[in-house]
């Protein structure tokens, strides 16, 4: 079994997973006043503390969420809100054309229920976001705007933005700025302090620790509107009974994953572009899509053109071979991902695509099982995608 | 062998696909998405196209421990099937979308598919029995028989296809899927047609053919006795819902005799009228072996559990000839002639035509 899928989800580690066990043996509510509930709250700021030093923030600035789906949503709705109800002009809403669903769709329902207009960025082939779009935007609808948020790296093709960039040239015009950091964070070198961006989701399950804890990085200033209401746990931003085991694994991830960077991307780089690099002798039509610099260490992601994303993905799963096609489903079938319409890929081009994701356990093994199937598995999708011409 | 099984979300293809998997086959699960914006279709657990049918046909793959996907049909689906069917409407034909969708889908598109991508044949839950003999006969479960949708099927696709439900009856079938811990088991039959969310035929039809009033004519007299709103909403045999403005002479029921999409008329008349003693069929598909010279014996099914009658069948060309050795009444074009040889191990079909006349 070759399991290049971590973008989507990648195993636990050892220490975050005996963190979490320790933590979920021990009773305590955090919120609690007596001594089982002064240890849980214990344990959960010990592991903002943790949070924050790995991420350059402060303590404060750390609120922890139920993943990234809930910080995008809470970042994008929250500050929206907040910046709309302290200045009635402020309704429109700056994001990317490539960022995850959890900012698309939420970025989408202010649009259709909130009176928001929202100013889409474009990419370039390569899927990167040019300051210059932001900073025109900014000249001609500055006053105007809510918030801007952008992704760090893409989930699918794993470009890297230049956020501090953008991030300042938002803060020129006052504008704070959101960064789904969700696929950088142990990845690349992610600083909430030195990037200049106001709000950063990150998430547990993409660097090691547990599905279902992630954490907004929300700038002391920066208010945001509740999506949830109840005990107000987290800077009355969010409530919800805090999940200290589930907290203390993710610092316990977050701070290994932040720690060990540099020697992971190295390693993990290395057996990518070997990856690539056999990929390309295997099947020599293969399109490499994202930036060939600015990306993620793991990530590789290809069009293989006359196939179907779908049907290689089966070929490939039947011999023990997992990856994604990167794109989202809707009522289970495939769709063209948005992020390769967006970089101008045709329909076929972006159906015919599927990502490789190596990280933290993956080895040099996985890509040889990889190279051994594909050349087949190109084979056979090829002759069931030419049974698709329109008849 | 490697093969692939249909799973639409009911109780006889999760059942199919078990004893695939029990059989020794190496199997993957397929949803077919069948149509284009799921919500459209019906809901509930009548049917075979909702997001929910999705979901329990993987949960059953899931119980199965076999790899399951969703592939999309739809456009296919829309243009073989749902298009087909209204066409076939209009012309005044009375079409079985099942069989449609077993001769286009199923067996051609998603064949074809599974075959291009290393697999050995597809698997489906149709109550048929398909045994080493190569032979499609009829169910053990005479009430739930579904050789008469599968008919279409040319001897290729047979080659390719198994039906692992054959030999029992749906009760059994029920009672293995709640032995099996199968969440389907006593899901409810799925009936009518799919694609028509509230079973309203002639109001999907009306939706996409529009109205065009028309006279309803009597055949004995030639007097029009009353006014239609689509000649399409009539099929040949019906006697319902035919709004007569005035009764018969005789004052015996009325029914669809024929339908003249040219002059957008329906012609009535009575039971009697119905009767059919020979059957025009085009598009011949011979199941078993060389496509007969001479004329055969064998017994003739005329729509979808309908009678079964003896007949003498000659092909010649392209047309399907049979000569009915007792009239049946409601023989409506663009349904299938299907032809069996009785046997005790179960009717063979013989092989299908469409019914022009």
């Amino acid at each position: 079994m070759a399991y290049l899928d971590h973008a989507a989800t990648t195993p636990m580690l050892d220490e975050a997973l005996e963190a979490y066990v320790a933590t979920a043996r021990e009773v305590g509510n955090a919120s609690s006043l007596h001594a089982s509930g002064r240890r849980a709250r214990r344990r959960v700021e010990e592991s903002r503390e943790r949070v924050a030093a790995a991420l350059g923030a402060r303590p404060s600035e750390v609120i922890f969420t139920g993943g990234g789906t809930e910080s995008d949503n809470l970042a994008v709705k929250g500050i929206f809100w907040a910046r709309r109800g302290a200045d009635a002009r402020r309704t429109r809403v700056v994001s990317s054309a490539v960022e995850h669903h959890a900012v698309l769709d939420a970025v989408d329902w202010l649009g259709r229920h909130e009176q928001a207009e929202v100013g889409w960025l474009p990419v370039d082939g390569a899927g990167r976001l040019h300051p210059d779009a932001l900073r025109a935007e900014l000249a001609e609808h500055g006053d105007r705007i809510a918030l801007v948020t952008a992704m760090w790296a893409n989930n699918e093709v794993g470009t890297v933005q230049r956020i501090a960039e953008l991030a300042a040239a938002a803060a020129e015009h006052g504008v704070p700025f959101h960064t789904d950091a969700i696929q950088a964070v142990g990845q690349v070198p992610v600083d909430f302090a030195a990037s200049g961006v106001a709000a950063l989701t990150v998430t547990g399950h993409k660097l090691g620790g547990p599905v279902g804890i992630g954490a907004l990085v929300l700038a002391r200033d920066v208010a945001a509107v509740p999506l949830l209401h109840g005990g107000g746990q987290e800077r009355d931003v969010r409530s919800g009974t805090l999940d200290a085991a589930g907290i203390v694994a993710f610092a316990v991830s977050v701070e290994a994953a932040v720690k060990g960077q540099l020697e992971y991307t190295a390693r993990v780089a290395a057996l990518r572009d070997d990856l690539v690099e056999r990929v390309r002798q295997a099947v020599p039509e293969v399109v490499f899509n994202g930036d060939p610099t600015d990306r993620l260490p793991g990530n590789a992601h290809f069009s293989f053109p006359g196939c179907e994303g779908d049907a290689l993905l089966l070929l490939l799963d039947a011999q023990g071979i997992a990856c994604s096609t990167g794109s989202a489903c809707s009522a289970g079938v495939a769709q063209p991902s948005h992020v390769l319409l967006a970089m101008g890929a045709d329909d076929d081009r972006a159906r015919s695509s599927l990502r490789f994701s190596l990280g933290h356990s993956s080895t040099a093994e996985d890509v040889d099982a990889l190279i051994a199937a594909l050349p087949a598995a190109v084979d056979r999708a090829r002759r069931a995608a030419a049974l698709r011409t329109p008849r | 062998m490697r093969v692939l099984a249909a799973m639409s979300g009911g109780v006889d293809s999760a059942v199919a696909a078990a004893r695939a998997v029990e059989a020794g086959h190496d199997v993957t699960g397929v949803h077919l998405a069948l149509a284009r914006n799921p919500q459209t279709y019906r809901t509930g657990a009548r049917g075979c196209c909702t997001l929910e049918d999705s979901r329990d046909a993987r949960r059953a793959a899931d119980v199965l421990g076999i790899p399951f996907y969703v592939w999309d049909m739809a456009d296919r689906f829309h243009a073989d099937v749902v298009d087909d069917f209204v066409a076939e409407y209009a012309a005044g034909r009375t079409p079985n979308p099942c069989l449609r969708c077993n001769e286009k889908i199923k067996f051609a598109a998603v064949l074809d598919r599974a075959v291009a991508l290393g697999f050995d044949a597809v698997v489906t839950g149709h109550h048929a029995r398909l045994g080493p003999d190569g032979l499609l006969r009829r169910s053990v479960d005479e009430a739930k028989d579904q050789s008469y949708v599968l008919a279409v099927l040319t001897r290729e696709q047979l080659d390719r296809s198994i039906f692992p439900l054959g030999d029992s009856t749906k009760a059994q079938v029920r009672q293995e899927a709640a032995g099996r811990g199968l969440a389907v088991a006593d899901k409810p039959d799925s009936h009518d047609i799919c694609f028509i969310a509230d079973g309203d035929t002639r109001g999907f039809l009306a939706q996409r053919l529009g109205e065009a009033p028309g006279d309803v004519v009597d055949a004995t007299t030639g007097a029009v006795v009353g006014r239609h709103g689509g000649a399409y909403a009539y099929t040949v045999g019906q006697r319902r819902g035919l709004h007569l403005d005035r009764p018969a002479s005789d004052g015996r029921p009325r029914y669809v005799l024929s339908i003249t999409p040219k002059t957008n008329t329906v012609t009535v008349g009575p039971a009697e009228a119905l009767e059919v003693a020979t059957v025009r069929a085009t598009r011949p598909v011979w199941t078993v072996g060389p496509r007969p010279d001479g004329p055969i014996e064998c017994e003739v099914q005329l729509r979808a559990h309908g009678v079964v009658v003896p007949a003498a069948v000659t092909v010649d060309g392209d047309t399907l000839h049979a000569d009915l050795r007792q009239p049946v009444r409601g023989v409506a074009a663009g349904q299938a002639i299907v032809a069996y040889r009785p046997d005790p191990a179960g009717d063979i079909v013989l092989g299908s035509a469409t019914i022009t006349a």
